[in-house]
């Protein structure tokens, strides 16, 4: 027995034969997914800004943040790595643009090889994107966290940053981490720092050249460094904790709101590159299979492309937002 | 016979000339035709792959003078302007070009019907911008309470 009701509709546009805006439902509900995507980004990005605006006058400053470049240690290359990260999805992004080409002109050979490309140039933004992840949460100089909450770091004189292993005074003799099984067994205690105050309060009163630098920006847009005396006075008085790299509760570059945006919206937008990775490959092997070609048509590939162009897009802002402006 | 997207055509049939438009759009929009030009006809295209790589070679100048930019840090574009750096309002208008050549030509939306175009970029638009206001003026007035002295933050 047939189940399906004829309504004599069928083919019109009432009937579903319209395709409304000219637009496949596919591709129009992804359209729609986007815009929905795009709100939820913005408003990331937009309290992102807010802190920012409410911290404007100490928000640490990205140049001084992300300086790396994989095995070039030590050497200062602000931006390079993260241009080289945008340089790749853009171009995963033309790969995807021309798989969907390909696909118009139902050249499964072709298709499968700008999949494949896609594909690559995403695992290697998600790594690059591990690889930044991970040397800001290890930190490289340390600093000093105050009773405020605010960062102290160190300078010399010429205004470069000084490790704190650099100068601080290890002492021997210095208390152990209380753990259950030594003490009382109803209290944790996280590892302890790698200095405590006193160690880098007499490291600081040893090394004359070593300064303090605060958090504060000045009219000249530079971090404000203290003078001798100053950065001797504050660290003792205000000095409570050291930290090292970044995490969700202290941030050694500064204020520990931005390392949580950084978390956040990149670990959003990483797990949005993730997905769409995944999804990529569903749909490569959907092509190799051939599967395209007995449906007659490549728009699926159009559909997962238009997604994936939506993470690059993403990514441009995500740029702007956090390593240029 | 001219068959498509479920509209028949008998061959001698006589199509009212507004009909035939139509069917022409839709029939264009099927064959997945592509406006090959940017910079409003400026830079004019053989193929759809051509402009790709026209596109990518813009994008990438872009980004390449944003980097440049983030690098040197010119003086002169340290003034402020609307409460920002010059340097700062550039970045932004760069990102918005570099977006609207990845939504137009990438994504197609060049080739999409205006309905659907205004659509998905309009609705964003508006309530981004709306967002942005409001958050950044709240946040610019609890920066002046901190500053004017009302809460103690650098002990």
């Amino acid at each position: 027995m047939n189940t399906t009701v004829a309504t004599g509709t069928e083919g019109k546009t009432w009937g579903g034969g319209n395709k409304p805006l000219t637009a496949s439902y596919g591709k129009m509900m992804m359209w729609f997914f986007i815009v929905s995507d795009a709100l939820t980004f913005s408003g990331f990005l937009a309290a992102y800004g807010f802190s920012r605006f409410k911290f404007i006058d100490s928000w640490p400053i990205a140049d001084e943040v992300f300086t790396h470049f994989p095995f070039l240690h030590g050497v200062e290359a602000p931006m390079y790595y993260v241009a080289f990260m945008t340089f790749v999805l853009i171009m995963s992004s033309v790969t995807m643009v021309l798989a969907v080409d390909a696909g118009h002109h139902m050249n499964k050979a072709k298709v499968t090889i700008y999949m494949f490309l896609t594909v690559i140039g995403g695992i290697i933004f998600v790594g690059s994107q591990a690889w930044e992840w991970n040397t800001f949460i290890k930190g490289e100089f340390g600093a000093v966290q105050t009773k405020g909450g605010n960062i102290l770091q160190f300078v010399d004189a010429e205004g470069h940053r000084v490790a704190v292993a650099d100068f601080a005074k290890v002492e021997t003799g210095t208390r152990t981490q209380h753990e259950s099984k030594n003490g009382l067994w109803f209290v944790d205690e996280g590892a302890l720092p790698a200095y405590t105050m006193d160690e880098i309060n007499n490291g600081l009163a040893a090394h004359p050249e070593v300064l303090v630098r605060t958090q504060i920006i000045n009219e000249a847009g530079k971090k404000t460094v203290l003078s001798r005396e100053e950065s001797v006075k504050q660290l003792k008085e205000n000095g409570r904790l050291f930290v090292q790299g970044a995490n969700l509760h202290v941030n050694e570059y500064g204020s520990p709101l931005f390392a949580d945006f950084f978390f956040f919206i990149t670990g959003f937008h990483g797990f949005h590159v993730l997905s769409g990775v995944i999804i990529n490959i569903i749909i490569f092997f959907n092509v190799i299979l051939g599967t395209y070609e007995r449906r007659k048509s490549y728009e699926m590939v159009e559909k997962v492309g238009l997604y994936w162009h939506f993470v690059d897009l993403v990514w441009v802002f995500v740029f702007t937002f956090f390593y240029l402006v | 016979m001219l068959r498509c997207v479920g509209i028949v055509v008998p061959n001698k049939m006589v199509i009212p000339a507004k009909t035939g438009i139509l069917i022409k759009i839709i029939l264009k929009k099927m064959a997945h035709e592509h406006k090959l030009e940017i910079f409003r006809g400026l830079w004019k295209f053989k193929s759809n792959t051509a402009k790709i790589w026209g596109v990518l070679a813009f994008l990438t100048f872009i980004t390449i003078i944003e980097v440049a930019l983030g690098i040197v840090k010119p003086e002169s574009l340290m003034g402020m302007f609307l409460g920002m750096k010059i340097l700062n309002w550039i970045f932004i208008i760069l990102t918005i070009v570099k977006a609207y050549y990845i939504t137009w030509d990438f994504m197609h939306m060049r080739d999409e019907v205006k309905a659907l175009r205004r659509m998905v970029v309009w609705t964003a638009i508006f309530l981004i911008l709306y967002l942005i206001f409001i958050l950044l003026q709240e946040g610019g007035y609890i920066e002046t309470v901190y500053s004017s002295g009302f809460v103690k933050r650098d002990f």
